[in-house]
């Protein structure tokens, strides 16, 4: 006998499970209308492959994944695609998505489609390929692909591989009908999952509420190395790091993968839904659903097609919606209530839950937190529920963390056994979307600041250079004038023709770019920046995190950002090239400051009489003020008869000069 | 048709907080039956007049404070408190003594801090000890036990209650007391001398705490509560008493058992101490608080000023809850042993 773990804490809510497995599992048949969404897995959502008014065949693919974690769509049955637009869907914000609507023929008119029941000759990588290919995520409720959860790391070794066939929730019975009369394929689907992870044992592990479930696997595995292992029931003994310490007694670390500690799990309808695509070829567009709750009058199991509205299935089995006042996908525990009964059954509504008001009413008023710890008892990850609520009031998010809010399951034991009402998981739940949207906005912060911190750094960086250049070009300045004597007037357009070589000099020498080259580097590191987004969009993808859309939306920015760079070095290069025929000499910067010289002194040669004599003028006029100045600083400081007589002399002198030239200029006018 | 949107989850179990307050009621009743039996109708005439000012006070202080008082007065968690302070103060108390220690109880050890779930101290036992530093005499008085002493009746039981002038109690020293200020006899002498000693303890007070004791039992087996700050308490109070013994010499503090069935003992254990409000939190944080609780209990007992002490170790030990959470908070699932930083 193998030796069973317990984990802490768990709750004993009534079952309410009897009601749904009186029946064998009945077919929900073809509703008129199936709405497939686009999006009904964690990771990127499916992109629409079909058209509207296209005619698609039952397992035809009518969206293809995009990225590594998504999965295919396909036409759960015949008909058209009426639409591909926005409508409610089962999630719990209650808001719309895309959907692929198909308007059924009633012929259910099957694709060509063949299995491959030796699957043994197939290697892992096809095997994955099959299961990715038939659109298979997790059906027990986060719906995470199972070719993703399957790929195994090169650095892990697979001890245990655990099919999960606990359902705790109460009420559902899926995967409870599913062993009773299908635990053949459970089995065979075990198998191939073995095959594929090659573990060191194969376990069921299945509540003791479900008997017939567990003598009809025994009765399957017998003959293979599969182990149906049956444990106490105890909610929620189904949460994946639950069943995995209750089975190895180990536990995932927080933040981890079952896989650190050697473990993969895998939903039991999952495992069927992997057998029927392997063996048979079929992708998944039909699940067993319950269909339970005070408000049918035949609660039963159905095999339902992907896309049925959730109305059309409820009726089926004697929906009283008069008597009903919410709408339960999945549990009462977990499950979220779904904002109108047109929503359509996804891979992952294990059940459909139509309770009466006595059955489970609305809560009353929360009352104040008395800390009885009665939550602290019931948390199966040991956390301290009244500790978070009250740091979750008081929006103390450090705490929070410290506290270890995000190992929350939000299995809602504490919720349950609270004695004041208070909806605990709700308060979680709202911290922890505060707390990852703080943290996104913080690394927002730290990357704008990163960027901010380079940019500086460029600028000062180009700024010395400049500054080097120009030292550089006065040396060697310096240099000329001392070989060319260091008298002398210099030639203006000599001196042009040097500093213009200095500068191609110094350009070429390194430090500058040109413009080609400018726009060369940023379509390098645009293209750079884009292999870091992808990088990152695929690991976020690989981890199903929910920064996914945000980071697509990031890559499609720089992909955006990376073609106009390329376009803009295309076009530069063209008229580059075109600039370079019309000129017949190149257009550098030393024959233009060359003719810049030529230009100049041209101009002054040509100045006319007219404007010379009036410089003249100018000049001799400034020339005499001078001297005026001088003569009389001279006698105010009584200096020598000579000097002051001389000093006379020359401000008469240029007087006359200045009458002269007063003469000319009117001459010039007149001329 | 409009669907109900609720958050999971959608169950819920059949506990409520009026539900536990009501369990915790039931469960003084043995007790109050044994202290009526022993001292007579005193307790019953307290908790009756001091439900009624528990009323009262709590439909006041919500009135103040804006709040509706008929949906927080169903909680019943100020008849508790009515209750544990009228239990813990001495029979034919003066209807003024237990109008302002309720009062006190209420207001500032609840209300104060924002009501039922704010308040760091425990009201019933912030009411005791405003009582007992500001009426030392009339709380330091207890009857004599049933065969020491005549018993009033209930007529003489109100009379003292709202007449305290026309009343003339017979009293004598509590066990405890005899104990503590025993210096010169042994312990065997005492008990031989001392009329209000019985087969364990005092006469009254053995049977007063294994009847809180069953009350204590039967909440732990309703899972109001844990069994470990209870049971910390009392295995700290029982040791210290083993080790100071002293073989029943003139010097001894008293038996464990003498300190187990003496005083309010199991009332503290199991309805004082275990108030979840104002105590530690976790498991591991319970247990420390509660055997910290017992040690307090045992030294005010024997080496202090007051003939008991559980008033004063409880509310010293409120003071201590939030830092003994800081240090006592378990180990999430997948998180390293003991791998807490800060």
């Amino acid at each position: 006998m193998r030796k069973i773990f317990d984990f802490h804490g768990g709750i004993h809510p009534p079952e309410n499970k009897h009601q749904s497995v009186r029946t064998p599992i009945a077919d929900a048949g073809i509703p008129p209308e199936l709405v497939i969404p686009l999006s009904q897995h964690i990771g990127a959502p499916a992109v629409p492959s079909v058209a509207v008014g296209e005619r698609v065949l039952k397992g035809q693919v009518i969206a293809q994944p995009r990225g590594f974690v998504s999965v295919p769509k396909h036409a759960p049955s015949s008909g058209t695609v009426s639409a591909i637009e926005d409508r409610l869907i089962p999630h719990p914000s209650g808001h719309s998505a895309p959907c692929i609507v198909i308007a059924t023929d009633g012929q259910d008119e099957w694709i060509a489609h063949s299995g491959t029941p030796d699957y043994r000759q197939l290697d892992k990588a096809a095997l994955l390929e099959k299961i990715r290919c038939a659109g298979i995520a997790g059906m027990g409720g986060a719906g995470f692909p199972s070719a993703v959860k399957l790929s195994i790391q090169p650095h892990h070794t697979i001890q245990t591989l655990i099919i999960n066939g606990t359902e705790c929730e109460p009420y559902i019975t899926a995967d409870d009908i599913l062993m009773r009369e299908r635990a053949q394929q459970i089995i065979a689907g075990a198998q191939i999952l073995a095959h594929l992870i090659e573990p060191g044992e194969t376990l069921i592990g299945v509540e003791d509420n479900k008997p017939e479930g567990i003598a009809a696997l025994r009765a399957a595995a017998s003959g293979t190395d599969i182990e149906v292992v049956e444990f106490p029931t105890k909610y929620p003994s189904g949460g994946e790091k639950q069943l995995i310490e209750i089975l190895t007694g180990k536990q995932v670390p927080s933040g981890g993968l079952p896989a650190d500690v050697g473990v993969v799990c895998q939903n039991l309808g999952s495992t069927v839904a992997i057998h029927d695509a392997i063996v048979e070829g079929r992708p998944l567009i039909s699940r067993v659903t319950t269909v339970t709750g005070n408000s049918v009058r035949e609660p039963q199991n159905f095999q339902v097609l992907i896309g049925t509205p959730m109305r059309y299935l409820l009726d089926r089995a004697g929906y009283e919606p008069a008597r009903g006042n919410r709408l339960i996908m999945g549990g009462p525990m977990m499950g979220f209530t779904v904002p109108d009964d047109r929503v359509p059954v996804v891979k992952t509504t294990n059940c459909l839950l139509a309770p009466t008001e006595e059955e489970l009413p609305t809560p009353p008023p929360a009352q104040a937190c008395i800390r009885c710890g009665m939550c602290a008892e019931a948390c199966p990850v040991s956390l301290l529920p009244q500790q978070l609520f009250w740091f979750a009031q008081g929006k103390e998010h450090e705490k929070l963390e410290q506290h270890n809010l995000f190992d929350c399951i939000e299995c809602g034991a504490c919720s349950y056994v609270c004695p004041s009402n208070i909806p605990l998981v709700q308060y979680y739940r709202a911290s922890k979307a505060e707390i990852q949207q703080q943290r996104r906005d913080h690394e927002k912060a730290e990357h704008s600041r990163q960027r901010f911190e380079a940019r500086q750094e460029r600028l000062e960086r180009a700024e010395r250079e400049k500054e080097e250049k120009r030292a550089a070009r006065k040396r060697a300045a310096e240099e000329k004038a001392r070989q060319a004597g260091g008298d002398g007037e210099e030639d203006p357009i000599q001196a042009a023709i040097e500093r213009a070589r200095a500068k191609k000099a110094v350009q070429q020498a390194g430090g500058g770019e040109s413009e080609l080259e400018k726009l060369e580097k940023a379509v390098v590191s645009a293209r750079k920046r884009l292999e870091t987004a992808s990088a990152k969009l695929a690991e976020a993808q690989a981890q199903g995190s929910d920064l996914v859309d945000a980071l697509q939306t990031g890559v499609d920015k720089t992909r955006g950002k990376l073609e106009a760079a390329e376009k803009a070095l295309q076009d530069y290069q063209a008229s580059d090239s075109a600039a370079a025929q019309d000129a017949a000499q190149p257009g550098d910067a030393a024959q233009a400051a060359i003719e810049k010289a030529m230009a100049a002194r041209a101009a002054e040669a040509s100045l006319s009489p007219q404007e010379k004599a009036r410089k003249d003028l100018k000049k001799l006029e400034q020339r005499l003020q001078k001297s005026r100045d001088k003569l009389a600083a001279s006698r105010e400081s009584g200096e020598e008869e000579k000097i002051i007589e001389a000093l006379e002399a020359t401000v008469t002198r240029l007087q006359d000069k200045v009458e002269e030239a007063r003469i000319a200029v009117q001459d010039a006018e007149e001329a | 048709m409009a669907l109900l949107r609720l958050s999971s989850p959608h169950a819920h179990g059949p506990m409520s907080t009026a539900r536990v307050m009501q369990n915790v009621l039931l469960a003084t009743v043995p007790g109050i039956i044994v202290l009526t039996h022993f001292f007579g109708f005193g307790t019953l005439v307290n908790i009756a007049w001091g439900c009624v000012v528990a009323v009262a006070c709590e439909s006041l202080a919500l009135k103040l404070r804006g709040r509706p008082p008929g949906f927080y007065l169903r909680d019943c968690s100020a008849l508790v408190t009515a209750f544990l302070l009228c239990i813990a103060l001495p029979p034919y108390s003066p209807w003024w003594l237990i109008a302002i220690g309720i009062a006190s109880a209420l207001f500032l050890g609840k209300h104060f801090y924002g009501g039922l779930g704010y308040n760091p101290f425990n009201p019933a036992m912030v009411g005791y000890v405003v009582l007992l530093i500001s009426f030392p005499v009339q709380m330091t008085t207890w009857a004599a036990p049933r065969g020491v002493g005549e018993l009033p009746g209930l007529l003489e039981a109100l009379q003292a209650c709202f007449n305290p002038a026309s009343f003339d109690a017979v009293t004598a020293a509590t066990p405890l007391d005899v104990m503590r200020q025993n210096n010169s006899l042994l312990v065997e002498d005492l008990w031989q001398r001392t009329p209000q000693f019985g087969r364990w303890a005092g006469i009254g007070w053995e049977w007063a705490n294994l009847a809180f004791l069953a009350g204590g039992c039967w909440l732990l087996y309703r899972r109001i509560f844990t069994w470990h700050a209870p049971l910390a308490m009392l295995a700290s109070i029982a040791l210290l008493a083993a080790l100071f013994y002293d073989g029943g010499s003139s010097a001894s503090g008293g038996s464990p058992l003498f300190h187990l069935l003496s005083g309010a003992t199991m009332f503290g254990a199991f309805f004082i101490i275990t108030d979840p409000v104002s105590s530690a939190v976790s498991v591991r944080g319970r247990l420390v608080y509660g055997a910290l609780i017992g040690v307090l209990v045992y030294t005010i007992r024997v080496r202090g000023n007051y003939p008991d002490a559980v008033a004063f170790a409880v509310l010293i030990m409120n003071f201590a809850a939030p830092f003994i959470d800081h240090y006592t908070q378990p180990r999430t699932y997948g998180h390293a042993r003991g791998g807490k930083e800060d």
